[in-house]
C-alpha cells in the first residue's frame, strides 16, 4: 500500500459557479466563471483557520490526499498539507483552487462558452494576477470566510499570495510568499515567450482553435515544457540527477535519437504533460505572470503593500535562478522599509527552484514555527 | 553562528539582564546577530519590545521564529540599507562586533539605523588575557574567547581602550559604559585604564545626534 494513515481520507475536488460577471483589468466583464477547489481539515465555528494555499503554473486543486484508491499519486503538495504537517490540517482548514484559466475545473479557454456551445479558445479574455485573485475570493466569500488565517504559495503561487494582500489588505492575517518574485526578470519572461512561441509555431495549434480537431498542438506544449523544466532546476540539479550519463546505453548513438539521460527526462516531462495540460492554458497563465508587476502598477512596491494587516513569511531558495533570492529581498527590504513584520529564510537547496515543492523538511519546521505563533503573536504584534 | 558559539561560553546571561535594564519599555528594537532569539524574546517579554532580528545561520533563524519573533536571514556586514534613519529605538550589536567583517560600517549603519545603540564585546585587555598572551606566547584563549586562532569568528578583537578612541575619532556619544567581570559591573562614560585591565566585557550604549 502506498496510502498511509494520514493519506486514508479520500478527497473529492468540488466546484461553485460565479455567475454574476467579473470585471477584468483589461476592462472586459466575464461570467459565468466555475471554480475546482478543494478543502482539507474543518472549518472552525468562527471561521478563524482558513488557509488559501495557491498552486503554481500547471498546478491544480488537488493539493493533497488521494481522489481514489487507484490515485498512484497524492496532490501536488501532500508532503506539507495534512494532519501534523506544516499546514496542519488538525488545525487549519486548508483550501485550494485551481487558477482562472485553467484546465483542470476552473473555466479556461478549454471550457465550453455556453453562448456558443464551443470552447472559447483564443477568444477567452486575456487575465491577470490580479482577476485570478478576485475569483478566488468571490469562492471564499462562498464558503463564508471572513478572515484568511493565511494565504501561501510559491512561484505563481507566491505571486498570487502577494496579490491577495494587496487587493484584500485587510482581508489576510499573514502571507507566505515561497520561491516568488514581484516581478519577472527579463531573462524568465525571455523563457515564457520561447514556451508560448513554441506552442504558437505548432501548425496544429490553428490560432488556438483546435478542441474539436483530430490533432492538438502537443509538440509546441511538450517542448514549451521541456523549457520550463530546464529553468526549474539547476546546473547542480543537473548533475546531481543526470550528470552526462546515456539513456540504457554506453555508446553514443550517432544519430538524433535520445542518447542523454537529460534528453530523456526532458522529453518525458514533455509527454506526460499534454495528456494533462492545455496548450491555451499555457499560453494565457504564462501571460498572467509576465504581466504581474504590483510596483508598475500602484508606482511602488511600497505603495502596494502600503495598507496590508498581514505578518509576513519569505522564503527563497539560494539556487533557483528563476525566481531569485536577490528578488525575494527586494520584497523583504521594501516590507522592513514600510515598517510590516516580516521573517525571510534563505534555504540552501541544490534543487534550483523545484526546491520549493521538493525541500519539504525544512520547509515544514520554518512554516509550523511561523503559523503556530501567530495565534498567539496578534497582540504583541499590535503597534 | 557566530551567536552560538558563542552562547556556548558563559557570559551571555548576565549580558542579557543587563541590557534588558538598559532598554525602555515598548522600544522599537532592532538585534544585530540575534542567534536563536534568546535576547530578543525576552525584550519582548519583559519589556513589550517590538522587535526584528537579523541572523545569518538558517537554523537560527528556524528558533526564532519557533519563538514567535519576526527575523530576517542576512548578513549584517552587508548593512542595514533597507531601514530608513533612526527608525528604531535601539539597534543591538550584542557579543558580535569582534566578528563582523568591517565593524566600522557595521556601527555606522547602526548609528544611522537606531537613536540609541547597544555594542558589546569582550575586552582583549583583561589581564588575563594580557598574561595569557604574556607567558605563554599563543593567542590568547579564555572563557569569552574560546576559539583557536585558526577557528575563530574574532577576527577584529579590540580593547576598551580602542573603542573609546574610536568613538572619539568618529564622533560618537557614549552616553553609558558597563564594564563586567564574573561578578561585578563598573559603570563609567569616561576611559579609566583600570577597566581596561580589570573588565572581561564591555557594554556601551552610544549614539550619534
Amino acid at each position: 500500500m502506498i496510502k498511509n494513515e494520514k493519506s486514508a481520507c479520500f478527497v473529492e475536488t468540488k466546484s461553485y459557479t460565479i455567475e454574476e460577471k467579473i470585471k477584468f483589468e483589461s476592462g472586459v466583464e466575464f461570467a459565468p466563471i466555475t471554480v475546482a477547489y478543494e478543502t482539507y481539515g474543518e472549518l472552525n465555528t468562527d471561521k478563524t483557520n482558513a488557509i488559501l494555499v495557491i498552486h503554481a503554473l500547471t498546478g491544480d486543486a488537488h493539493a493533497a490526499g488521494y481522489h481514489s484508491e487507484n490515485d498512484k499519486k497524492p496532490g501536488w503538495w501532500d508532503t506539507m498539507i495534512g494532519a501534523g504537517k506544516a499546514f496542519d490540517t488538525d488545525k487549519y482548514f486548508v483550501i485550494c483552487t485551481n487558477i482562472l484559466g485553467g484546465c483542470s475545473g476552473t473555466t479556461g479557454p478549454s471550457s465550453i462558452n455556453p453562448e456558443t456551445g464551443k470552447s472559447y479558445g483564443t477568444t477567452f479574455p486575456v487575465f491577470t494576477i490580479e482577476d485570478t485573485v478576485k475569483v478566488q475570493k468571490k469562492l471564499l466569500d462562498y464558503l463564508g470566510i471572513k478572515k484568511l488565517y493565511s494565504v501561501a504559495g510559491g512561484s505563481m503561487g507566491g505571486m498570487q499570495a502577494m496579490q491577495f494582500v494587496i487587493s484584500y489588505p485587510d482581508f489576510v492575517d499573514s502571507a507566505i510568499l515561497i520561491a516568488t518574485t514581484s516581478r519577472l526578470s527579463p531573462q524568465a519572461i525571455a523563457f515564457n515567450a520561447v514556451g508560448r512561441n513554441s506552442i504558437i509555431s505548432d501548425p496544429f495549434w490553428n490560432n488556438g482553435d483546435y478542441y474539436d480537431k483530430e490533432n492538438k498542438p502537443d509538440r509546441g506544449l511538450s517542448t514549451a515544457r521541456m523549457i520550463g523544466h530546464i529553468t526549474y532546476l539547476c546546473e547542480e540539479a543537473m548533475y546531481n540527477k543526470f550528470g552526462r550519463r546515456l539513456q540504457n546505453k554506453d555508446h553514443y548513438d550517432f544519430n538524433f535519437d535520445i542518447d542523454f539521460q537529460v534528453e530523456s527526462y526532458l522529453q518525458h516531462q514533455g509527454q506526460i504533460f499534454v495528456d494533462r495540460f492545455d496548450a491555451n492554458s499555457y499560453l494565457y497563465i504564462t501571460k498572467a505572470i509576465d504581466y504581474f508587476d504590483p510596483a508598475k502598477k500602484y508606482g511602488s512596491l511600497k505603495e502596494a503593500f502600503k495598507k496590508s494587516e498581514a505578518k509576513f513569511l519569505i522564503i527563497s531558495f539560494d539556487s533557483d535562478w528563476l525566481f531569485p533570492s536577490s528578488q525575494a529581498k527586494e520584497i523583504v527590504n521594501t516590507l522592513v522599509q514600510i515598517g510590516k513584520d516580516v521573517s525571510y529564510c534563505e534555504i540552501q537547496s541544490p534543487c534550483g527552484h523545484d526546491a520549493f515543492l521538493l525541500e519539504f523538511e525544512v520547509q515544514t519546521k520554518i512554516i509550523k514555527s511561523f503559523l503556530n505563533t501567530h495565534i498567539k503573536g496578534d497582540e504583541d504584534n499590535a503597534e | 553562528m557566530l551567536n552560538r558559539h558563542y552562547a556556548a561560553s558563559k557570559g551571555l546571561h548576565l549580558n542579557y539582564s543587563i541590557i534588558e535594564k538598559i532598554i525602555e519599555e515598548n522600544s522599537r528594537v532592532l538585534d544585530l546577530g540575534c542567534g536563536n532569539g534568546y535576547l530578543l524574546k525576552l525584550l519582548k517579554d519583559k519589556k513589550n519590545v517590538k522587535g526584528n532580528g537579523i541572523e545569518i545561520s538558517q537554523n537560527e533563524v528556524i528558533r526564532c521564529l519557533e519563538k514567535g519573533l519576526s527575523v530576517i536571514q542576512g548578513d549584517i556586514d552587508e548593512g542595514l540599507k533597507q531601514i530608513s534613519d533612526k527608525y528604531y529605538d535601539y539597534v543591538i550589536l550584542n557579543q558580535t562586533l569582534q566578528s563582523a567583517h568591517n565593524p566600522d560600517f557595521v556601527l555606522e549603519e547602526m548609528l544611522r539605523a537606531g537613536k540609541k545603540c547597544i555594542v558589546s564585546f569582550p575586552n582583549f585587555a583583561y589581564w588575563k588575557v594580557r598574561f595569557n598572551f604574556f607567558f605563554t606566547g599563543n593567542m590568547p584563549k579564555s572563557r569569552v574567547l574560546p576559539f583557536e586562532w585558526y577557528n575563530t569568528p574574532n577576527i577584529h578583537l579590540l580593547t576598551i581602550k580602542d573603542f573609546f578612541e574610536y568613538a572619539k575619532k568618529n564622533n560618537i556619544k557614549i552616553l553609558e559604559g558597563l564594564y563586567t567581570t564574573k561578578a561585578h559591573i563598573r559603570k563609567g562614560i569616561q576611559y579609566n585604564i583600570f577597566s581596561n585591565f580589570f573588565a572581561e566585557e564591555a557594554i556601551f550604549v552610544i549614539s550619534r545626534d
